[in-house]
């Protein structure tokens, strides 16, 4: 059974080569747009790997983060954060609120892919 | 009888003896203070000069006459020492921390360093110790009568002021420092104070025990009334004499220079105050059994003034003659001379060196004044005496001592009162004490100076016995018709009672200066400063650091430092102050003066450089008085209310600075997240296809079409940029031409036509019918006009999405509104909404970036104009441009309907 990898992020064309790269690398690829069904998916049936974007339409990441933290069959998701700011006050502010990993835009598709199979790789064993 | 031979060599071998006392203790103190001569013995002994030879002859002499009454000249003194010596005390501190060189210096320093005062006390201190060295003179004289013999008195007491006057001049003026103390002199009088009061005791003992037979045998017979005199005890005579002995011991110029330029520590005074009313008791108890053993055995009509001399004479001791002798030209010796160095002192600090200073070129050398200083005082000293002599030719030999003594005492308690308010009363004036002083000065010499010459000089007999102009009403000695009192009691009521009144008056009505008022401050709380007896140790760092605390007070910080790190600099120190030399003080004193006048700098300076004990604090407070420091602070006050508000200027333009960096970093911020949105899928398209060779055709040309996308969208962003960050800037002038805005607005519905119907968008105008004449950029209100009818499309989330464009004048500005109903801007987004960025309503999958409204609104600005958004109904959206309206004649618009 492939790993499922859901995929919140508000850029069609970014939304667009994720889920070719991920879905090429074998992953079982779902996306969400805007932050309250980011975290509504997310808590309902929660994927082996959450790729989250900071900047989101109605909820930032930050917040979804900390929601899913606060559940219990969220609080060990293992979670990739993206942000377009690439500055170090955002990557504190990401792994204080339990980011696994950190990924600032434009990353290189190895980076971003290798980072999803590190955590889908932790989920599963 | 003796022989003048044998008087002549004994005497001269006396003063030989006192020469070497004087000069062996003066050599010995230059090396090494013999310590037992800075005792506070020594102190009380040098005060006994009080006792004179008019003490030593004429109280006899006044015991034989008025009975007790001579008892008063030694209870004021007495009453004094014990009763006011902390009077004393506060003189001689005043003395030391002042350095003061005699009354007239004290007076003078204390109103304000008032030259004027200085002469004034000056010449009246010499005219009023003139008859007191007369007296001294008719004594000696009498005395070298009685013992030889020889009858032409005028002869003999010429060559016995000029033989005193040499005395004095060798004496007195050896030092070349007129601040120095006479250590010397100081032991010479010491030893003729004990020879004096031996030689009295031992004439007293000798008569009452073996010319008379013990006390009991000389009391035998005499009534009370006999030993209490004419004069009734606690009279008016006996209270004058009092409070006289007592201003005396206060006001003698000698006394002054005794008790407290030539001071050496101030705890002596403490001593004094028991053991001077000793030494007086011991002068005083044998004065009566000498004059009843005198009266019962002399022959009658001898003069009981000289019963000391005459009473071993007529019993044929000649060794006892010469020891009464040798004390009463011990008396006249130690007075003359004191009282002439302290004459002196005056008259050459107050009179002639400040006329000489005027006199002489400016860069005279120091040692020039010095000798000049030795040359006036031992001029001085010849003159004071010659005054004497003069005194004791014109007033004939006057047979009564104590009279004339008395005449003295009376010119000299008019020093009382201005010394007495000068340092007690801080309210007293120069004004008040040359007021006081004058007139108390006028009304001794004409009601009892004056007198005393029985009409020889000056006032005739004539004007003394029936007033000037035979208007008896201003006799000298019955003045305004006050004559039941005697003549001595009539001078000292009037004159000192005048004088005080004059004196308070007179304050009372005038206003001190600054420095007189600092002065008198000084003077008046002498022992608030700091103990006297401070560390020396420390004096040099101490010294410069309060002359710096004064220079910061009176300069300000800023010019201070920088004075005192030049003087340092030019000491060759780095860092730190620098020392005190005399050319740092003077070069201070110098800035000071500047600033607070010569007067204050010298005093305030010298005080500190003195190393004196007048605390800073003190020193300041009375500069804070000055007109100068509060003009100074006034000054500063304004200056520091100047910078109070340039701070706070500052501080508005800072916050404004901060306000504006901190949009800028969010700016960056913003610029570079918007930045790094594209670029993500352009390398992420490429790295694709780069690496993945087996992708579809669809899918390939699907990405290149996205990166082409992304690249443009990259590059409008940039432009974007650029363009409001130079329309904010100003950079770009826009070209601005009379335009109509009905037109404008016609030409941007064409534009956007496409856009709207595919959106499936109702667009409505409502234009003004007339032309609406604006000043715009064409292209430019063009692109803001689609930038908004854009948004109005692109965010319209409506059923049924529609847009109302209509134009109107109202209040001389032309409007444009564009409302569309598709949702409205939600009310803490409409603030912002023209912020950088800023997206009014997150729809998911808009690409637009938020610069679009920010340029609007930046090219409205550019062309004078304005876009604001409108809060109206719910879910509507109201934008408003704005400019002023181009002409001025213009009708009322009336708005038509139409639809584009």
């Amino acid at each position: 059974m492939s790993a499922r990898v859901l995929l919140a992020e508000d850029e069609e064309n970014i939304l667009t080569s994720l889920t070719f790269l991920l879905e090429r690398a074998g992953y079982d690829v779902s996306v969400e747009t805007e932050g309250p069904k980011v975290l509504k998916a997310a808590l309902s049936t929660p994927p082996d790997v959450l790729v989250l974007d900071v900047m989101l339409p109605d909820m930032d990441g930050y917040e979804i983060l900390r929601r899913l933290r606060a559940s219990p069959a969220t609080e060990r998701l293992p979670v990739l954060m993206l942000t377009a700011k690439g500055q170090r006050e955002d990557r504190e502010t990401a792994l204080r609120c339990g980011a696994d990993l950190f990924i600032t835009k434009p990353f290189a598709n190895s980076e971003i892919i290798n980072a999803i199979g590190e955590l889908a790789e932790k989920r599963l064993q | 009888m003796l022989s003048a031979n044998i008087l002549l060599f004994v005497c001269l071998g006396y003063v030989a003896l006192l020469f070497a006392v004087a000069f062996v203790v003066d050599w010995r103190t230059r090396r090494k203070p013999i310590r037992w001569l800075q005792s506070s013995v020594i102190y009380t002994l040098s005060i006994s000069i009080y006792c004179t030879s008019w003490t030593f002859y004429g109280a006899v002499g006044s015991a034989a006459r008025n009975g007790l009454e001579f008892i008063t000249i030694y209870l004021g003194p007495t009453l004094v020492f014990i009763g006011w010596w902390w009077l004393l005390r506060k003189l001689v501190r005043i003395g030391r921390a002042h350095r003061i060189t005699s009354i007239a210096d004290l007076i003078s320093s204390r109103y304000g360093k008032s030259p004027s005062l200085a002469v004034l006390v000056t010449t009246i201190a010499v005219i009023a110790i003139t008859p007191y060295i007369a007296l001294q003179l008719q004594s000696v004289t009498n005395s070298y009568q009685v013992i030889v013999g020889n009858n032409d008195g005028t002869t003999t007491a010429f060559w016995i002021a000029a033989g005193m006057a040499l005395f004095t001049i060798l004496f007195g003026t050896r030092n070349l420092d007129a601040n120095e103390r006479h250590h010397g002199v100081v032991a010479a009088i010491a030893l003729e104070a004990i020879v004096k009061l031996l030689a009295l005791i031992a004439v007293g003992v000798f008569a009452t025990f073996i010319v008379a037979d013990g006390l009991d045998d000389v009391f035998a017979g005499i009534s009370a009334e006999t030993i209490q005199g004419a004069g009734d005890i606690f009279g008016p005579r006996w209270i004058a004499l009092t409070f006289l002995s007592a201003t005396a011991i206060i006001c003698l110029p000698r006394q002054f220079q005794v008790t407290v330029v030539e001071n050496i520590e101030e705890r002596h005074v403490a001593t004094a105050s028991w053991l001077f009313p000793l030494y007086m008791l011991g002068m005083t108890v044998f004065i009566v059994p000498i004059a009843l053993v005198g009266q019962s055995v002399m022959p009658s009509g001898s003069n009981p003034d000289l019963y000391v001399l005459t009473l071993p004479l007529a019993e044929n001791r000649n060794e006892l003659a010469m020891l009464a002798f040798l004390g009463g030209f011990s008396s006249a010796t130690s007075m003359v001379i004191v009282a002439a160095i302290a004459a002196s002192t005056m008259v050459s600090n107050h009179i002639v060196m400040p006329v000489a200073l005027r006199l002489l070129p400016a860069k005279a050398v120091s040692g020039d004044v010095r000798n000049l200083l030795l040359t006036s005082r031992r001029f001085s000293i010849a003159a004071i005496l010659g005054l004497g002599f003069l005194y004791f030719y014109l007033s004939g030999g006057s047979d009564a001592l104590a009279a004339i003594g008395l005449i003295a005492f009376v010119g000299v308690a008019q020093f009382l009162p201005s010394l007495i308010g000068g340092i007690f009363w801080r309210s007293a004036t120069r004004a008040g004490a040359i007021a006081g002083l004058v007139v108390g000065f006028a009304l001794w010499a004409y009601t009892l100076f004056l007198p005393s010459f029985d009409g020889h000089f000056i006032l005739s007999a004539g004007v003394i016995n029936q007033g000037p102009f035979g208007i008896s009403l201003l006799r000298p000695e019955a003045l305004f018709g006050l004559d039941h009192f005697d003549p001595l009691v009539h001078a000292v009521v009037w004159s000192v009672g005048m004088n005080a009144l004059c004196f308070v008056v007179f304050s009372a009505l005038t206003t001190p200066d600054g420095l007189e008022r600092l002065q008198g401050a000084l003077f008046v709380d002498v022992y608030k400063s700091s103990g006297g007896s401070a560390s020396n140790i420390s004096a040099e760092v101490a010294d410069t650091e309060d002359l710096f605390v004064l220079a910061q007070r009176i300069l300000g910080g800023v010019p201070a430092k920088k004075l005192f790190d030049e003087m340092a600099a030019s000491q060759g120190i780095k860092t730190g102050l620098p020392h005190p030399t005399d050319a740092v003080v003077a070069r201070l004193e110098r800035e000071l003066a500047g600033s607070i006048g010569a007067a204050s700098a010298h005093a305030m300076v010298t005080r500190i450089a003195g190393g004196q004990t007048v605390s800073i604090t003190e020193l300041i407070d009375i500069a804070d008085e000055t007109q100068q420091v509060l003009e100074t602070s006034r000054q500063l006050e304004e200056k520091s209310a100047e910078l109070e508000r340039t701070a706070q200027q500052l501080r508005v333009v800072n916050d404004r600075l901060r306000t504006l960096d901190a949009q800028k970093d969010e700016f960056l911020s913003q610029v570079s997240h918007e930045l790094r949105t594209p670029m993500t899928s352009i390398r992420s398209f490429s790295e694709i296809l780069m690496e993945e060779h087996t992708i579809t055709d669809d899918d390939r040309a699907r990405f290149v079409h996205i990166i082409h996308d992304e690249s443009l969208r990259l590059t409008r962003l940039l432009d974007e940029i650029l363009d409001i960050n130079r329309l904010e800037a100003g950079v770009s002038k826009l070209d601005l031409t009379q335009l109509d805005a009905n037109a404008a607005v016609k030409k941007a519905l064409e534009t956007i036509a496409g856009m709207t119907r595919s959106a499936g968008v109702t667009v409505r105008t409502e234009l003004a019918t007339d032309e609406l004449w604006i000043r715009a950029n064409n292209d430019r209100l063009r692109q803001v006009m689609i930038n908004v009818l854009s948004n109005a499309v692109k965010y319209n989330l409506a059923d049924k999405p529609e847009i109302l464009v209509r134009t109107a004048l109202v209040d001389g500005f032309v409007q444009i509104d564009i409302i569309d109903n598709g949702g409205g801007v939600p009310p803490e987004v409409s603030t912002s909404i023209f912020d950088k960025f800023a997206r009014g309503i997150r729809t998911g999958r808009n690409h637009g970036a938020g610069l679009g409204l920010p340029i609007s609104l930046a090219i409205m600005r550019a062309m004078n104009g304005n876009l604001t958004i409108e809060v109206t109904a719910e879910n509507t959206t109201f934008f408003r441009l704005s400019f002023e309206h181009a002409l001025i004649r213009h009708r009322a618009p009336a708005p038509a309907q139409g639809t584009a």
